[in-house]
């Protein structure tokens, strides 16, 4: 079964802006999909779409085979949504927040109550239960977002950038939270800016940019198109210079630093027996970039390259 | 079957939401109109009123206090929906309705009950304040909680229109300012039609506000400007019509979805 199935999506907003220029995504059930893309290239206008916010200008979207124009109420019961900007009530209580939204999705109040006690005890935010939204710092109100979306239970749960401003321990313990869900049977598909966030998560690619999905791709595919990987090497001792290494371009930042360009065909054994032949002691090496991060500069660059940059190439 | 008493629940726990919400700010909700209300009651009923004499054969005070009660249930059932709907669409929580599986006519109906909610317990407060001054017995009570209560969704329904439009927090007060208070004012609250002249009659008579204010002195007082038919007809076609304006809207997702 599909969790998402998105066909020739296409949105113009009323000021003219074309926001998405016919997509096509699928997303299958029990999935961890990553949905990436730089500032401005239609990610939250895609979710949007999916979790009815936004009306689409053509095109179908199916959510666990229902489609939104037909069956939009079955598409939405499939769905939890914790969306980019904070939407809370901020006036209303933490536990009552999650409740409301429970009772809006049928759950009768005392499965309501129980299901926001666990949830808001899984988010650390039990203690808070009785705040309201308001006094919750931008982390909290994340979590309380992630709390409402879950308290019914939904078989695809759509983050947008869930981890936005908040801290790394924080973070991490989300990290492992969204695994757990997702081992235990939920779809999630996830945007964030955190690029070693969706390495780290997510075993399924896609990357919108302008309105196209230009990669949609299993994670790891898209990490070994990845041919190139910069390398960085901390020395002992400060150097002159280094003479060329033969396969590999080394590059010297500061007297203790060098940077090199190891491809996947070649692997790092050669550099390092060239280094150690010119008694260059390496204390420690990490690499430049995040892969998919690299990966993602690359693609984000060659289009540059190639002019497609309609604002760059008309000038 | 399931899907009903989902439905209820969902229903249940929007009108509870809008009651807790309008108890919550009590001192902007009921309070403010309370007092209004008083002044009205002192100085035109009291003060001024005990030198105007009779109107239609009632006192004064007695002749406005249902004018007076029905002002209040117009301005406060049109109020809570305006404000709250606005208010959940302008700090974005209306999301959580939306990506819900609630089906719009249950967003609408839930809202204009919590406009009625608000606008009964205004009246019942602004009734109770007038036993004060003046005895209210009503004549035909079932005309004038029938009355009331429509009266309450008419109003209800259009505050929801509003709010839908409403882009910024101005938008929430111009009607109720340009087109709400003057009708009202203009409705027969403070005075029976027959005092104007012939033309100026024929001209209140294309005013709703008139029949329904007239209806509900029919209930309590027994005396009327209009016929009590007509005030009906006149009721029960704005519900239809601002229903199934509200609800295209919703559906439409005009000023709800981008
Ligand atoms: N309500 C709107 N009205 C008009 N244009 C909009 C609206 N919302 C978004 N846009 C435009 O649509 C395009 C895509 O925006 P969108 O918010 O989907 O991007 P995004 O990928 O989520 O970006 P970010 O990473 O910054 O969140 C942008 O050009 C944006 O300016
Ligand atoms: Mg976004």
């Amino acid at each position: 079964m599909r969790a998402l199935q998105i066909h020739g999506l296409t949105k113009t907003y009323g000021n003219g802006v074309q926001a998405l220029k016919g997509i096509d995504l699928e997303v299958e059930e029990g999935e961890f999909c990553a949905l990436l893309g730089p500032n401005g290239a239609g990610k939250t206008t895609a979710i949007g779409i999916m979790t009815s916010l936004v009306n689409k200008t053509a095109g179908s979207v199916a959510i666990f085979g229902h489609d939104i124009d037909q069956d939009v109420i079955g598409a939405k019961s499939c769905l939890g949504l914790v969306p980019q900007e904070i939407n809370l009530n901020l006036f209303e209580k933490v536990q009552s927040i999650v409740v409301t939204q429970a009772g809006y999705y049928g759950i009768p109040r005392r499965q309501a109550l129980e299901r926001a006690e666990r949830y808001l005890r899984e988010l650390k935010l039990w203690d808070r239960r009785d705040d309201i939204a308001r006094n919750l710092s931008g982390g909290m109100k994340r979590r309380l977002m992630i709390a409402r979306a879950l308290v019914h239970e939904p078989r695809l749960l759509i983050l947008d950038e869930p981890t936005a401003g908040v801290d790394i321990e924080i973070r991490r313990s989300m990290w492992r939270f969204l695994r757990k869900i997702n081992d235990q049977g939920t779809t999630i598909i996830l945007t964030t800016h955190y690029l070693e966030e969706a390495e780290s998560l997510c075993r399924h690619v896609a990357i919108i940019d302008e309105g196209r999905i230009i990669v949609n791709d299993p994670m790891s595919q898209v990490l070994r198109k990845l041919s190139v990987e910069t390398l960085v090497f901390n020395l002992a001792e400060a150097v002159d210079g280094v003479a060329a290494i033969d396969g590999y371009a080394v590059r010297m930042i500061d007297p203790t630093t060098l940077e090199a360009d190891v491809t996947s065909d070649r692997g790092v054994n050669g550099l390092f027996a060239a280094l150690s032949e010119r008694g260059l002691r390496v204390v420690s090496m990490r690499n430049k970039a995040n892969r998919l991060e690299e990966l993602f500069m690359r693609l984000v660059d060659s289009k540059e390259e190639r002019g497609e940059h309609t604002a760059v190439a008309g000038r | 079957m399931t899907r009903i008493k989902q439905n209820l629940v969902a229903l249940n726990t929007l009108v509870l939401k809008e009651y807790h919400r309008i108890v919550r700010i009590w001192v902007q909700t009921l309070v403010p109109p309370a007092i209004t209300m008083s002044l009205y009651f002192v100085i035109f009923g009291n003060l001024i009123g005990s030198r105007i004499g009779q109107m239609d054969g009632f006192g004064y005070m007695q002749y406005i206090a249902p004018g007076l009660i029905m002002m209040s249930v117009i301005t406060n059932s049109y109020g809570n929906v305006v404000s709250s709907f606005f208010g959940a669409k302008f700090a974005r929580h209306i999301e959580e309705m939306l990506v819900s599986p609630m089906p719009e006519s249950l967003i609408l109906i839930g809202h204009v009950a919590g406009g009625v909610v608000r606008g009964l317990l205004v009246g019942l407060l602004v009734t109770l304040i007038a036993l004060f001054f003046t005895d209210l017995t009503p004549v035909h009570p079932w005309i004038t909680i029938s009355v009331v209560l429509l009266t309450a969704v008419v109003f209800a329904l259009a505050g929801f229109i509003n709010a839908v439009f409403a882009r910024k927090f101005d938008d929430i007060s111009i009607i109720p300012t340009f087109v709400l208070t003057p009708l009202t004012y203009l409705g027969g609250v403070f005075y029976s039609i027959s005092l104007l002249p012939e033309f100026w009659q024929k001209v209140s008579m294309a005013n709703p506000i008139l029949y329904m204010v007239n209806a509900f002195r029919f209930g309590i007082l027994g005396v009327s400007d209009i016929p009590l038919g007509r005030a009906y007809l006149i009721i029960f076609a704005f519900i239809i019509g601002l229903y199934t304006l509200a609800l295209t809207l919703l559906k439409r997702g005009t000023g709800t979805r981008e």
